[in-house]
């Protein structure tokens, strides 16, 4: 493990007007470290999804992250050129919804080949290639390169959004509920691919989500939270075990035995 | 002989908001220290807290009062106040644990949900998986189903995959939750030989065994949890 | 109509001058597109009205004005032009590309070379390159000022996955002063060489999607490949068969319902110019029946 985090959250809070998203949220991530946020709709956990990612700016507190160089920035002072940068080469981020991540109207090749070519490559066989690479890592054939993702099943879609994301060798993921919207088998196979490219590649993530189960399965820290505020926090298996907040207590208590 | 854990003072309790928080004591006053290559066992009858105890060890549950100092790295620690990823990291190189049921990941095969543990110390993967394949055939489990998920198995396969996980590395301090629980005498008796063998190895054990036979063969001593039965409340 | 109320070249010179610093900003940013209030114009969109508010704002009465329609200057739409700023604005036309001070284009540049002094004005359609893949304007507008422009390269990877080679014939994406990447309005790849280092200003007028943008005279205009799939232009297998060009953009004329055709120059002017200093194709009238 490295000696320095890679995000630093401190005091975080966003109001929509007078109504509050989430309040006071601080916490630091280290490489290769996955972070479960869970709670049930309307927490505010993608509130400050949308905050950390720089989707939305935050009403108070920091977010600040070591880039490459090892140097500290503040991810709300830098400039949109930067932040975009950052976002489609360091960063990640795999929405619940593969539409809302996808091009839909553009081959799964182009689709993976997007981030490589916007960083300047510009050699089509090498492109293609990786593209290939990544699709088998998420198990897509390679007869299906050239097949726009609209002829996708569900749970290949959320693949594709994921080996589009993973090709520039992002350090950081952000995951809204990857899993949310597919079928339980589905689920298992792409829990289990995440889990294991998240251990390869060393990435660290902050994954989104109100089951608590994918938690368990693909983060070793968990926060929860209730309207709002941040109501516990800790290891995963320590938060689920022995669940201390009420509410986390009443969430656990709630899950269905199969 | 050298003490790699040191409990002191550790005590716990459950309060169940669900139920207008009433407050559950478990354990109180818990100290005990344990030395390189001996096998403790926790005793005591059923509701005692001894998985309570083996669970605040290895961070599971948390911890009301009290410390629970290990030497990690070199440094003590204390595992009731460390940070998360402290306790990480104390798990990945210094606490190893046998839980009593098997978490299974869908679509790992049995022999890499072996070597995994060793995987994520560093080794590399074929190295660990050959180890995992020694593990899996001294505790009898068929090859052919080395290769499959281990989502499947019966209870005593699930269990004898769950012990070689747990036996791969070589943590200096290795917990034990009824291990031998669902197993046959023979593979009992493998798992007590493994037991001997770590403790050869300097390795400081602490179980709980509930079958008398296998807790006489391994133990070098008894803490009854009971004398750590909180003040009962007047009721 | 009395042509006597309208102001010279049509528009008023309000209008006139707001065109012009439209015209002027983009000629100081290269390639970037300008949005002006364009004006409606008694022609209907998609018949060039960017393309005439321009010329009638730079336009002079000392000006000579060739308007050609896909390298014609006969076609409906290059007449009407011509009758329009003949009527409008007095001025002398031509048909030759040497003579014209002004040349208003519908998807062709001249073959004949420009020189400096010349202005060549563009009808451009759509002038956002990146409008097919991205359809929001306040994004394309973000990624043009952040110069992120992989998403054209996207589509050229598409036009090679599903050809095997980039297919894209006209409307040929274009880097221009390594800075701004344009849309060459729906001419024909083959011109693309011809917009770099020309001599000639090139502006280009959208009516409908009211933008102007311009390549000032010697300017690098680069058209976006792959290194291993680098941009060609087209090539013919045959010479221009009334004139016998080779190396010039040809048409495909059909010439029966029995499946006769030609291919001609699409450059009327070029074809015709060439003939009369002499040359023939194997399907020039003179060639076909030998003068007596």
């Amino acid at each position: 493990m490295t000696d320095e985090p890679l995000l630093r959250v401190s005091a975080l809070s966003k109001y929509y007007g007078a109504r509050l998203g989430c309040e006071d949220v601080t916490f630091d991530l280290w490489p290769g470290e996955v972070l479960a946020v869970v709670g049930e709709s309307g927490s505010g956990k993608t509130t400050l999804l949308n905050c950390l990612s720089t989707r939305l700016t935050p009403s108070s507190g920091g977010v600040s992250y070591r880039m490459r160089d090892g140097s500290w920035r503040d991810l709300y002072r830098m400039s949109e050129a930067e932040r975009r940068f950052l976002m489609r080469t360091d960063w990640g981020f795999v929405h619940q919804n593969p539409a809302d991540g996808l091009r839909m109207t553009v081959s799964a090749g182009a689709n993976v080949g997007e981030r490589l070519m916007a960083i300047g490559d510009r050699h089509y066989g090498n492109i293609r290639s990786t593209a290939v690479d990544w699709l088998s890592r998420v198990e897509i054939g390679k007869d299906r390169i050239d097949d726009e993702p609209r002829s996708f099943s569900g749970g290949m879609r959320q693949r594709l959004q994921i080996a589009r994301n993973l090709v520039t060798g992002p350090r950081l993921v952000f995951m809204d509920e990857p899993t949310g919207g597919l079928d339980v088998s589905v689920q298992a196979r792409l829990l289990d691919l995440l889990r294991g490219l998240v251990t390869d590649l060393g990435l660290a993530a902050i994954v989104v989500t109100h089951d608590l189960a994918v938690a368990r399965l693909l983060s070793q820290r968990m926060m929860v939270m209730k309207d709002g505020y941040v109501v516990e926090t800790g290891l995963t298996d320590r938060v689920l075990d022995d669940p201390r907040a009420p509410y986390t207590q009443l969430l656990v208590s709630s899950i269905l035995q199969v | 002989m050298a003490t790699p854990l040191v409990v002191s003072e550790v005590a716990k309790s459950f309060t169940m908001h669900l139920r207008d928080g009433i407050k559950l004591p478990v354990v109180a006053d818990v100290s005990f220290s344990l030395a390189t290559g001996e096998c403790a066992v926790l005793g005591g009858p059923s509701g005692a807290g001894k998985s309570s105890v083996l669970k605040m060890l290895y961070g599971n549950y948390s911890v009301d009062y009290g410390q629970i100092i290990v030497e990690h790295g070199g440094q003590l620690v204390d595992l009731a106040s460390a940070s998360p990823r402290t306790v990480l990291a104390v798990r990945r190189d210094t606490i190893g644990y046998v839980s009593q049921f098997l978490r299974t990941v869908p679509r790992v095969s049995a022999l890499d949900v072996v070597a995994e543990p060793l995987v994520a110390r560093g080794e590399g993967r074929e190295p660990a998986r050959e180890k995992a394949r020694e593990l899996l055939s001294l505790l009898n489990l068929p090859e052919r189903l080395w290769m499959l998920p281990p989502a499947t198995f019966s209870g005593g396969e699930q269990q004898r995959v769950n012990i070689a996980r747990g036996f791969i590395t070589s943590h200096p301090v290795l917990l034990l939750d009824e291990p031998t629980a669902s197993l046959d005498a023979v593979n009992r008796e493998v798992v007590v030989g493994m037991i001997a063998e770590k403790k050869k190895q300097g390795v400081a054990l602490l179980g709980i065994f509930h079958d008398q036979d296998v807790r006489e063969a391994v133990a070098d001593r008894i803490i009854d949890v009971t004398q750590f039965a909180p003040a009962r409340i007047a009721a | 109509m009395n042509i006597a109320d309208y102001n010279f070249a049509y528009l008023d010179e309000q209008t006139k001058r707001m065109i012009r610093r439209a015209i002027l900003k983009g000629i100081a940013i290269p390639g970037y597109q300008v949005p002006f209030a364009s004006r409606e114009m008694p022609m209907p969109y998609g018949w060039g009205t960017g393309g005439v508010q321009i010329t009638a704002s730079i336009i002079g009465p000392d000006d000579v004005l060739k308007v050609i329609d896909q390298g014609a200057d006969d076609t409906t739409n290059a007449v009407s032009i011509r009758a329009f700023f003949k009527k409008v604005a007095d001025v002398a036309v031509t048909t030759e590309t040497a003579k014209a001070t002004i040349i208003q284009t519908r998807h062709r540049i001249p073959e004949y070379p420009l020189r400096a002094g010349q202005t060549l004005v563009y009808q451009v359609p759509i002038p956002e390159p990146l409008r097919f893949l991205e359809p929001r304007e306040t994004e394309t507008r973000k990624m043009h000022a952040l110069e992120e422009y992989g998403l054209m390269h996207v589509k050229l990877y598409e036009d090679i996955a599903k050809h095997g080679r980039i297919a894209t014939t006209y409307a040929y994406p274009v880097k221009v002063e390594g800075r701004y990447v344009m849309d060459p309005s729906p001419t024909p790849k083959f011109d693309n060489p011809k917009m770099h280092m020309s001599p000639a200003l090139q502006l280009f007028g959208a009516g409908r999607e009211k933008r102007i943008y311009a390549v000032p005279p010697f300017t690098e205009v680069v058209s976006l490949d792959f290194e291993d799939h680098p941009f060609e232009i087209q090539t013919f297998d045959q010479p221009c068969a009334l004139c016998g060009a080779e190396n010039v953009y040809l048409d495909e004329v059909i010439l029966d319902d029995k499946g006769g055709h030609m291919f001609v120059c699409s450059d009327t002017d070029h074809c015709e110019k060439r003939q009369a200093e002499g040359h023939r194709g194997h399907l020039a009238p003179e060639a076909m029946e030998p003068a007596e």
